[in-house]
């Protein structure tokens, strides 16, 4: 992605520049680099700067307080709660979510009847918006209304209120996130299954491979590249995930289903904390950008 | 039975394994279904049957809860509002983004490659990371609680992945139309606006798609920077609507399933272009 686009862009060949050339330049890419210096590169240098102090956002940052922003995240056990949540979200994508999506994918990109129908009911829960998921969920769960409570009423057991348990609250958002994307992963493997020459297929087919044998061979390996790339936006997506925390839980009980940016909303910017909030916000920042560019290195060289 | 049920490689599939798959994406479907389904239906529901009955159709069906929400100024407002900042979103994203990426595909100049390398360092982290100093910045610029305060830094965090997608295009575009345009006597100008933007429909509506989709869908920057019920985005006004009456469920399900049918309406009559578009954003960046 990006070190690939920098790698080819050193490939081409040069266009001899003249002046209307020049007058291009400088109309058509100011607007571009003006908007993303103000309102991305500046605000992400800034959070650098301003999680070395405490200050509350008026007047200027005055109280240079050095690392203990810092200190005292690593010391919050809410916020090393919130992280080891927003590992449970990448373990679940990648064991539970992508494997459900590449067999959605291979059940749908056969020739089946419904398959169209079945792609899109799958893909439907990836265009609802996140509030929007959360809240029908949060009827589901709700323990007197709802999935839940159905099933406890039919059963005849008291009724269960799953998002204010905290052993299973984050469970229940899990279940959720899992819900919402797979659908859009399996669009994606669609995509490269659809991309798979048949002919290998119907050559091992009359070699005798085994319907086993042609997808660990065959499918799987030509899918490689997809498969990558599904990892690398669940695990992005899954270290950035907000919208649905709130709508489900707000965090609570007890604090106990925060992720990193839900913990940054509730702690940093509520309480216009701007200094403990930039601290959170720089190591995500590192925990993504380390993410990407290391991930990319090692196992998207050749995609 | 349907005809002929084939495998991946054109193989008749044998019954037992047809209704196998059968079952298991039926079960998958219901599973996806259900809570949508009922949440739909919960909308007609008078709240004590929404206790006793999930799945069955209401024993009465009341009307009244969506119609009040229709016949509202609310419902009508938050969309409005979610519309305009999208449809800003898109405007500003693809004559921004566009403009960068053709000067990037055409034009090699001093630190070219450099800049380029600069735009597309948003790629790599999301608006969360740096969403407090975003703050500040807008309250410093006076935007906060204006719709721009939302759609300049959704254009800005946008920008990277559009610019990508629109220079891959545009560079795809013959060279010899290019050098024919210009041994014509058209300046780049003329060429970006009569010949790169007319052949790019494709790709500039994938951009579209995900820029608007993304707005559409927004909550945490409308979160922090708008202040003002009147300018709340539907994804905002939904979150204020289930605080307001957090105690009425059949009332908050009308409201859901009015405010996520327009993005299920688009999505039904414009699936291919969706599909396209947001899995595109994906695959070709």
């Amino acid at each position: 992605m990006v070190l690939s686009t920098l790698a080819t862009s050193y490939l081409e060949p040069a266009r001899r520049m003249n002046a209307n050339g020049w007058a291009i330049v400088l109309v058509f890419l100011p607007p571009a680099l003006l908007l993303f210096t103000v309102f991305v590169a500046l605000p992400m240098t800034e959070a650098a700067w301003y999680s070395f102090y405490n200050w509350n956002g008026y007047g200027r940052p005055e109280r240079f307080i050095g690392l203990t922003n810092y200190r005292y995240l690593i010391g919050n056990a809410t916020f090393l709660r919130a992280l080891v949540n927003n590992g449970l979200v990448i373990a679940v994508s990648l064991v539970v979510e992508l494997p459900l999506a590449l067999a959605a994918a291979m059940m749908v990109a056969g020739r089946i009847a419904g398959a169209a129908a079945f792609r899109m009911i799958f893909f439907l829960p990836y265009v609802l918006a996140d509030v929007g998921a959360g809240l029908i969920w949060r009827y589901m769960f709700d323990g007197d209304y709802g999935l839940v409570a159905t099933i406890k009423g039919a059963l005849g057991l008291q009724p269960y209120y799953l998002l204010a348990d905290k052993d299973w609250a984050f469970t229940a958002i899990l279940i959720v996130i899992v819900w919402k994307y797979f659908g859009f992963y399996m669009m994606l493997f669609v995509a490269g299954l659809q991309g798979i020459d048949k002919s290998l297929l119907e050559a091992a087919e009359i070699d005798g491979a085994s319907p086993w044998q042609r997808f660990r061979y065959i499918v799987l390996p030509q899918l490689g590249p997809m498969i990558r790339l599904s990892i690398f936006f669940s695990v992005v997506g899954s270290l950035q995930l907000f919208d649905i925390v709130v709508p489900l839980t707000g965090g609570g009980p007890f604090d106990t289903t925060h992720t990193m940016v839900s913990f940054l909303y509730y702690f940093g910017i509520t309480r216009m904390r701007v200094g403990f909030g930039s601290a959170v916000g720089v190591v995500l920042f590192f925990i993504c950008v380390t993410f990407a560019i290391g991930y990319q290195r090692i196992f998207m060289r050749d995609d | 039975m349907p005809a002929a049920p084939r495998d991946e490689s054109g193989r008749r599939l044998n019954p037992l394994a047809t209704i196998a798959i059968f079952g298991a994406l039926i079960a998958l479907a219901g599973v996806v279904i259900v809570p949508i389904y009922a949440t739909a239906l919960g909308g007609f529901k008078e709240l004590g049957e929404l206790r006793a009955n999930l799945l069955g159709l209401p024993h009465q069906w009341v009307w009244k809860n969506y119609w009040d929400i229709l016949a509202g100024e609310r419902y009508w407002r938050v969309l409005g509002n979610s519309l305009i900042m999208a449809l800003l979103t898109v405007a500003l994203t693809l004559a921004v983004a566009s403009m960068a990426a053709f000067a990037f595909a055409h034009l090699k100049f001093f630190g070219s490659k450099h800049l380029l390398g600069y735009l597309q360092l948003g790629l790599l982290f999301p608006v969360a990371t740096a969403i407090l100093p975003l703050f500040i910045k807008i309250r410093d610029l006076g935007l906060l609680d204006s719709y721009m305060g939302v759609v300049l830094p959704q254009v800005a965090f946008s920008l990277a992945m559009s610019i990508l997608l629109l220079r891959n295009a545009f560079k795809q575009l013959p060279d010899e139309l290019l050098d024919a345009a210009m041994m014509d006597g058209c300046g780049y100008f003329r060429y970006f606006l009569f010949i790169t933007l007319p052949l790019s429909g494709p790709i500039l509506s994938t951009v579209a798609v995900i820029s608007f989709v993304g707005s559409w869908n927004g909550y945490l920057l409308p979160l922090v920077v708008l202040d003002s019920e009147s300018r709340y985005p539907w994804t905002l006004g939904l979150m204020a609507y289930q605080g307001q009456y957090n105690t009425s469920w059949q009332l908050v399900l009308a409201f859901i399933t009015l405010t996520i049918l327009p993005a299920i309406l688009m999505f039904l009559f414009a699936q291919r272009y969706i599909v396209a578009g947001l899995t595109a954003g994906a695959v070709k960046g």
